[in-house]
């Protein structure tokens, strides 16, 4: 808790103004930490061999960023395939049809199950292994419509295409669990309104579901911003990994190159968390505790808990004695005031 | 109920002459909500086991009985939010989710499709003991979202019958709030206030106030009450005989799976049922 500025607290005569605990230890192992911190950089900066200065040379050669450029477009295009394919997995993986429920658990078996590296190999073969894509009734020579799988199926198409699929089965799962954590009487009371199926999962429960999805579906993306240098096994050869292993190749110095590349990828993760932090906020919204405007005139206390936690059921035996007399004379009371506004 | 000398039965027939519009008891016929014969169970568990019930338009229906004897189940049913082992439900008339069709020769009920369903839950306004409140919503924004997205209407005028609807409910200056910022009282008028906002010709009401602190209890009645005297169709499952008494047209406790016994708000004070005696007893 920090504390706030004097003018946005409440006026308290008798006001507590304690010394905090002393934390010795955690002063103590504070002060060593940084120590070895500081040991470490000093390390980093004065050892010859890391070579800060060919680090510094390459760390905005044209070549590396144009990598980053492909690296980011990879990631970004993967996971935005990733994720609307997860939602539709997540959606029939509890659907009521067997049919649709059964594509799903064996997609998800599927690709979760063989190595990533093995499906981009075999998404860079796929034009060779089936070399026409079409349309039409199976096992008649009945063809509506057909294409040359070169033409569509790039080194670049491939490689995101292989991503893409292969996340999107971790992705399901993880869309599964939020959306099982909403609670159900969510849907009822969509329901009751009159709300059908497709309204309340993109009005009601994907929003509050994206809660508990978001962190997870960050810490996949920052995963697959560096499962993207596996796409050499396409072969794609344009992304930060491959491009700054190609210099190193040519002027014989791997650990600096090694290192603009992990400068990089620390950058964009960085970015990446901010994205996060900031999705999560929006996604947090009505969730986190507020406070309530100091104005605000309230006939009952700001009892905040309430939300639904306190919602449990009071309900039963001991409840029962309710109708007394105070109970009576505040309903009456009450009636008296609402008489005024149902008029209108 | 006229027989009773009693004050509350005194507020219940001032009660009706307070609201004029109200459709009197005995109306043209149709019944708002007519239960036949229900039967309802969860696997090898009959919850239900022939319920038969009356719902006048414009007049509150009070259900009681003790915990688990399916009292929820039988809301639910109404709104389709179960789907019924046997009988049939009417709502204004109409059978819900079910329509016969003739099969070689032989009646036959077809399912209705999802859409149909969802119109005729529109017909019904539905309140939970916990709320259910959208919370990634305002208090507005949970009002307006059927209206908008249901009934098509503009998000302007939605916005303004919204707010008519939580002024209504005592909750004007709540409007921008979020369910986690409001009371458990405020919450649950907000809800009243959502299910209002889509005009449903019957309210179901399951245990409203069950989960509330007692000292918010009466605010949530209240709202009840008033929209009572408005001359709203309710059907209402509670453990608050007060209510009962001084609201109700009809008074039903069931137990066991069965109406056990049903009448004016008087058989409270007068039941004759053994069952709803210790009911009473144990309650009161
Ligand atoms: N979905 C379900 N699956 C299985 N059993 C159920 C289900 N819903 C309700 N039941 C059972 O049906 C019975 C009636 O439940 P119901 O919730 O209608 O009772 P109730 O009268 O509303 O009780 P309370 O006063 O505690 O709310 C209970 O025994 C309950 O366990
Ligand atoms: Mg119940």
């Amino acid at each position: 808790m920090t504390r706030k500025s004097k003018e946005n607290q409440a006026n308290i005569p008798n006001r507590i103004n304690a010394l905090p605990v002393r934390h010795t230890a955690t002063v103590v192992a504070g002060i060593i930490v940084a120590l070895l911190a500081l040991m470490l950089a000093q390390g980093l900066v004065t050892n010859p061999r890391l070579e800060w200065n060919v680090v510094w040379k390459y760390l905005f050669n044209e070549n590396v960023l144009n990598g980053i450029g492909w690296t980011l477009w990879l990631t970004v295009a993967s996971m935005l395939i990733a994720v609307v394919l997860s939602v539709l997995l997540a959606v029939m993986r509890s659907s009521a049809n067997a049919v649709l429920r059964g594509v799903s658990w064996f997609w998800i078996w599927f690709f979760r199950g063989t190595p990533v590296y093995t499906q981009l190999v075999f998404w860079g073969l796929f034009s060779v292994l089936i070399p026409k894509l079409s349309l039409g009734i199976p096992f008649t020579s009945v063809e509506f419509w057909s294409v040359d799988t070169r033409n569509i199926l790039t080194a670049a198409v491939a490689a995101i295409l292989g991503l893409a699929l292969n996340e999107s089965a971790y992705l399901a799962e993880i869309v599964r669990a939020g959306i099982e954590a909403v609670d159900t009487g969510q849907a009822e009371a969509a329901q009751a309104l009159g709300m059908r199926r497709g309204l309340i999962m993109r009005r009601v429960v994907l929003p509050q579901a994206m809660r508990i999805i978001v962190p997870p579906v960050g810490n996949e993306t920052i995963g697959m911003l560096k499962t993207t240098s596996l796409v050499m096994a396409v072969p794609f050869s344009l992304e930060l990994q491959y491009a700054t292993d190609a210099i190193a190749n040519r002027i014989y110095k791997p650990i600096p190159l090694l290192l603009v590349a992990c400068i990089w990828y620390l950058v964009i993760t960085t970015i990446l968390m901010f994205l996060q932090s900031r999705l999560e906020k929006h996604f947090g919204k009505g969730f986190e505790q507020r406070q309530l405007g100091a104005g605000a005139s309230g006939t009952s206390p700001a009892g905040n808990g309430a939300g639904t936690g306190s919602a449990g059921p009071t309900k039963g035996t001991g409840k029962g004695g309710t109708p007394d007399q105070t109970d009576k004379d505040t309903v009456k009371k009450y009636n008296e005031t609402m008489m005024t506004g149902l008029n209108a | 109920m006229s027989t009773h000398g009693n004050t509350e039965n005194m507020q219940n027939s001032s009660r009706d002459t307070v609201r004029p519009s109200a459709p009197a008891g005995a109306h043209s016929g149709v019944p708002a909500v007519a239960i036949k014969d229900v039967h309802k169970a969860f696997g090898a568990l009959h919850v239900l086991k022939g319920i038969n019930l009356t719902v006048n338009p414009g007049t509150v229906t009070v259900i009681l009985g003790p915990s688990g004897s399916g009292k929820s189940t039988l809301l639910r049913l109404i709104n389709q939010l179960e789907t019924l082992s046997g009988g049939e439900i009417d709502v204004d008339g109409e059978m819900v989710g079910y329509r016969h069709v003739e099969r070689g020769g032989q009646d036959r009920l077809q399912e209705l499709t999802e859409k149909e369903i969802a119109a005729q839950r529109e017909k019904l306004g539905m309140v939970f003991q916990r709320f259910n409140l959208f919370p990634h919503m305002t208090a507005l924004q949970n009002v307006m979202e059927a209206p908008v997205h249901v009934a098509g209407v503009s998000k302007a005028e939605a916005k303004a019958r919204a707010e008519k609807e939580l002024a209504r409910v005592g909750l004007a200056d709540r409007a921008e709030h979020y369910p986690a910022e409001l009371s458990g009282g405020q919450q649950q008028r907000v809800a009243i206030a959502r299910a209002l906002a889509m005009d449903p010709e019957i309210m179901l009401f399951d245990e409203p106030t069950s989960a509330l602190d007692p000292e918010l209890v009466g605010e949530v009645l209240g709202v009840m009450r008033s929209l009572a005297d408005g001359g709203m169709t309710m059907m209402v499952v509670t453990h608050e005989i007060g209510f009962a008494r001084e609201v109700a047209d009809q008074v039903v406790f069931i137990d066991g799976g069965v109406v056990v016994e049903a009448g004016g708000p008087e058989i409270i004070d007068n039941p004759t049922e053994q069952r709803f005696k210790d009911f009473l007893a144990h309650v009161l």
